[in-house]
């Protein structure tokens, strides 16, 4: 044994419980645990695959499979299917989020967090910060492929780069639903089958692969509530030209809604399994 | 008397399964309180209740003095958890792991690094400091998580079952380090399968049986709540164990038991009887490659307690 004190240091006042707080307290301990998400998606990129490989497959089999026979050219498909290919990557991918909570909890690691004096919200606030960086890969590598392939922006960067904020941010809010499903599953494998239950019928009932007009009249009245069909048109706006301002609205509403509804459920979730 | 854990009457469900039925604990400041048990007898419920993870469904709890349900923040302040279900991220390195909990106990960057190096020091972790925790060895990975649960210095130390898996040998490194913390003043809960794990670390223990505690004492204590010592005697030479068993049984009064072949037991009251039983087998000539006078085993002590005696050896027989 070496003459080291472990604890506690008596040279700390005694009452540490009452100790006063440093300012910003929320705020710095979710950015160390934002860091923490992020070392660990550096550290396993194989974690990244759903957010680069496979929307680079979806891109091949849509464009190459189904582009002739929906728009009779693969090079006008690839125009029109893009950026609604970006958005539903963007989303798919916020589902790690969900995956990874059920698995820290699991593990035993948000009980270590727990124990510690920090508000019960800043794991899951420094998660879903993190994995925004997951929602800007999802949104660069399809760009990057769909260039190579053909694609070009209609409209300037400063719209672009508004699109790629606006995704951002719908991911942000849709990974609330996953932490909740991440909640409320027992296996991080049951998560993500869980969730894309939840997501299929979301995305593909829009309009990212065939236009609005060619559906039936029920389903054509699913795909015009359906948020992720706005956020598709305003990425396709404000990556293509056209109407940008309603979509925009639209998809920002949705997103702030699907935030006020699910976050809460996903804290009290979170409490209440923990 | 100032206890730094105290609970009182812990009942916690988990839908129809009782976890706790009604559980006091206390610990002296300063020392070790060992909760033994086998698995799912609660003890783990217990250690998340008192670390403010958990809110018991009846029941009250200090912690330093603070109320665990009324003031979690300020318990959460005194306290480190270790154990089972409080690890390290096993995506991080070492430093990494230490680094973020400085960070969240709002140690200033240069503190939360200086105290990490002392940590990873301390736990001869200096050299693996760098690489991902998935890359350590168990003993590794259990001196580490002591480490991070120590970062905050903290009065109360809550080791939930730290030597669970562990080869002997890292298991004595372990104790080792509870000794230290103890050393240090700090109140170290620590729960355990292990009877040889609380009679080498514990002040007081509380036996843990289906939710309840079912015995507290010393461990001196409760291996007398068993009864008192025992002659053990393994003549050299077979032929002559009849002579031992007369022997034994004419200074105890007790017929001796042969628990295993070739090996005699017999309960005393005294010492005394010990050294006639030592006179007596030496006049009569009779060599012995074992002749001990000792305690019951904590797991003995355990057994008897919760009344499998007969049923576990039976199993193990």
């Amino acid at each position: 044994m070496t003459a080291t004190t472990l604890a506690p240091d008596r040279t700390v006042p005694p009452d540490r419980a009452a100790r006063p707080a440093r300012r910003f307290r929320l705020l710095r301990h979710s950015l160390a645990l934002t860091r923490r998400t992020l070392i660990k998606i550096a550290r396993t990129p194989e974690q990244l695959l759903d957010v680069t490989l496979q929307p680079v497959m979806f891109i091949v089999i849509f464009v190459y499979l189904f582009g002739g026979a929906v728009a009779g050219s693969t090079h006008d498909y690839l125009q029109y299917v893009l950026p609604a290919l970006i958005a539903m990557g963007v989303v798919f991918g916020s589902v790690q989020t969900g995956v990874n909570l059920n698995d820290d909890i699991k593990k035993g690691v948000f009980d270590r967090f727990r124990s510690l004096p920090i508000a019960r919200s800043a794991p899951l606030i420094g998660a879903v910060l993190g994995d925004l960086i997951r929602a800007v890969v999802a949104f660069l590598v399809p760009i990057g492929f769909g260039y190579a392939i053909g694609f070009r922006i209609q409209t300037d960067p400063l719209q672009t780069l508004a699109a790629g904020l606006l995704m951002v941010a719908f991911a942000f809010c849709m990974s609330w639903v996953f932490v909740l499903v991440g909640m409320l599953v027992r296996e991080p494998g049951a998560v993500q089958g869980l969730s894309f239950l939840v997501l299929f019928p979301v995305s593909f009932g829009t309009n990212v692969f065939v236009p609005t007009e060619t559906l039936p009249g029920w389903l054509q009245a699913w795909v015009k509530v359906n948020p992720i069909t706005h956020l598709m048109d305003a990425v396709r706006g404000l990556m293509l030209g056209g109407p940008v301002a309603a979509p925009v609205a639209q998809s920002l509403l949705w997103a702030v809604g699907i935030l006020a509804l699910f976050a809460p459920l996903a804290v009290r979730a979170y409490r209440r399994r923990t | 008397m100032t206890y730094a854990i105290e609970a009182e009457g812990l009942v916690k469900r988990f839908g129809k399964t009782t976890a706790l039925a009604g559980v006091d604990l206390a610990a002296r400041q300063g020392s070790v309180l060992g909760v033994l048990g086998p698995n799912g007898a609660g003890k783990t419920t217990a250690v998340r209740i008192l670390a403010t993870l958990l809110r018991p469904d009846a029941g009250r709890a200090t912690v330093g003095g603070y109320d665990v349900l009324s003031q979690p923040g300020r318990v959460r302040r005194l306290i480190g958890l270790t154990g089972q279900y409080a690890s390290v991220d096993e995506n991080l390195t070492g430093t990494q792991n230490l680094l973020l909990i400085g960070a969240l106990l709002d140690l200033r960057r240069g503190e939360a690094k200086a105290r990490a190096d002392e940590l990873l020091t301390r736990f001869g972790l200096t050299e693996a400091a760098g690489r991902p925790v998935k890359t350590y060895s168990g003993g590794m990975r259990r001196r580490l998580d002591l480490a991070a649960s120590l970062v905050g210095r903290p009065d109360v130390v809550f080791l939930d079952e730290p030597t669970t898996g562990l080869d002997p040998a890292k298991r004595e490194d372990v104790w080792g380090m509870v000794r230290a913390l103890v050393d240090d003043g700090v109140t170290v809960l620590l729960t355990t399968q292990y009877l040889e794990e609380a009679d080498a670390l514990a002040d007081e223990i509380s036996v843990f049986h289906h939710g309840r505690v079912i015995a507290h004492d010393t461990p001196a204590g409760l291996k007398r709540i068993v009864g008192g010592q025992t002659v053990v005697v393994r003549p050299s030479d077979p032929d002559r164990l009849a002579d031992a068993a007369a022997i034994l049984g004419t200074v105890t009064g007790h017929p001796p038991d042969e628990p295993s072949p070739g090996m005699l037991t017999a309960p005393v009251d005294g010492d005394a009887a010990f050294t006639t039983v030592v006179n007596q087998l030496a006049a009569a000539g009779v060599g012995v490659v074992e002749l001990a006078l000792r305690l019951p085993s904590l797991d003995e002590v355990f057994f008897t307690l919760t009344g499998r005696h007969d049923q576990e050896l039976e199993s193990v027989a």
